[in-house]
């Protein structure tokens, strides 16, 4: 079964700087394991050790966020495709405001919550 | 009533309209599936960022954060700059905005005409490079107050007290909303409020997906998820590519006459697929969906005409959302 994975910039030092790879996986979970059976440290840099995605790491099956459908135990079929991105929600410039924030003006909403909500 | 006292009063209650040709066709005797727009771009400056603006600024007032002459520094992409330089006009503050030198030409115009002043960050070094810009400026500059659209509950509060009953009140039977997925605050706000009202409602999340520069992370611990997120309240969050984003951008000018940005084409494929799916199951919907800002800032782009390889190509390393 075949199952085609985009890979984002950052972790193509793991596939040999191939963009796009191929893979194989009833779930999300089985096909990442698979993935790194040839891609060694793949897996690790997607999934916690405590077996959740990664908080950072968005993954999609054919563009709708895994998160939603089952996260890792999310079910794949032949000719799906899998996209990997790193969260950068509201583009580069989330990060910015993020950097300055703490020092400006405290966010009214707690930190603490962002965990909460990429983990689930 | 239509007349208000300032251009302020006249942020929202912005119209609900249908898109009867947009709509999927259901077979005959099948319950309606029916898709309606939100016309954010009839607010003030022309972007739904005018309703968190105003609560922002309102909430910074109220606090005592902000004071008569105060200098308010926002990084944006954009629309919430144009946003917070009119209410910033109005309410007698500067703002500084900080953002990366690859937006549209019109932008910047807009920005500087409303009187803002603009400090670029180069496109070149993606998002570390923006990081290093802002907080450069903001140590320079203790004194100004940044308002913080990513973390600040006025930002959802905004749409929790205006959208969400705006949309319940125009459409009492909606059973989808969908918007764009940025600092989450309208999804965020206009979702809770909708979930507490409508049993069954479904939140649904449409999310620019960019080219490779804007994801240029040295690694995945610098990702970032904005402090509003809170994942329970949305139902799905589909990733939408810059040729599908054009493809319905242009779709919704073409066959309903609606001119919008492309964010707003991102918002409409979601939108599409909730609708579509509803017709398979043989399921009543009523989809909601923001049209988040019209498309004059983006003509520049050249992505409204031509093949959709051109276009995508066009948009390609630009913040088209």
């Amino acid at each position: 079964m075949a199952i085609e994975v985009r890979i984002p910039t950052i972790l193509r030092s793991y596939t040999g700087g191939a963009k796009v790879v191929e893979g194989a996986g009833d779930t999300l979970g089985d096909l990442l394991t698979d993935l790194d059976s040839r891609h060694s440290g793949l897996r690790a840099r997607l999934v916690t050790e405590a077996g959740a995605l990664h908080r950072f790491v968005n993954v999609y099956v054919n563009d709708e966020d895994v998160r939603f459908l089952g996260a890792l135990d999310a079910k794949l079929s032949d000719g799906d495709s899998v996209t990997i991105l790193p969260a950068v929600a509201g583009g580069a410039f989330g990060f910015a405001a993020a950097a300055i924030g703490d020092q400006k003006l405290a966010p009214t909403v707690e930190p603490d919550r962002r965990a909460s909500a990429a983990d689930r | 009533m239509a007349r208000y006292e300032s251009l302020l009063d006249a942020c929202g209650g912005t119209p609900l309209v249908g898109l009867p040709r947009l709509s999927p066709t259901v077979p005959e005797g099948a319950p309606p599936v029916r898709l309606w727009a939100k016309l954010e771009d009839r607010n003030p400056t022309g972007s739904v960022k005018d309703r968190a603006a105003l609560f922002m600024v309102r909430a910074a007032e109220e606090a005592g954060q902000l004071r008569p002459g105060d200098t308010i520094l926002e990084p944006t992409s954009g629309n919430t700059g144009i946003s917070l330089a009119m209410v910033a006009k109005l309410r007698g503050y500067r703002l500084v905005c900080v953002m990366p030198e690859n937006v549209s030409t019109e932008r910047v115009q807009l920005l500087r005409m409303y009187g803002a002043e603009i400090i670029f960050s180069p496109a070149a070094g993606g998002s570390n490079q923006a990081v290093a810009t802002a907080k450069q400026i903001a140590a320079e500059h203790p004194d100004w107050v940044m308002l913080y659209q990513y973390g600040n509950e006025a930002n959802a509060r905004a749409h929790y007290e205006t959208t969400g009953p705006e949309l319940l009140r125009d459409l009492p039977t909606i059973t989808h909303f969908v918007a764009g997925l940025g600092t989450t605050g309208t999804l965020m706000g206009t979702g809770r409020y909708l979930r507490e009202k409508v049993e069954g409602v479904q939140v649904v999340a449409a999310e620019p997906r960019y080219g490779e520069l804007v994801y240029g992370l040295r690694n995945i611990d610098e990702g970032y998820v904005p402090e509003l997120y809170d994942a329970t309240v949305l139902s799905r969050r589909f990733s939408v590519g810059t040729r599908d984003a054009v493809l319905r951008t242009r779709q919704l000018v073409e066959v309903e006459g609606i001119f919008a940005g492309f964010s707003t084409g991102a918002i409409l494929h979601a939108a599409l697929a909730v609708a579509h799916q509803a017709v398979r199951v043989g399921r009543r919907a009523d989809v909601a969906f923001v049209v988040a800002d019209g498309g004059w800032k983006y003509l520049s782009t050249g992505a409204y005409g031509g093949t959709l390889a051109d276009a995508e190509e066009a948009l390609d390393g630009q913040l088209w959302a």
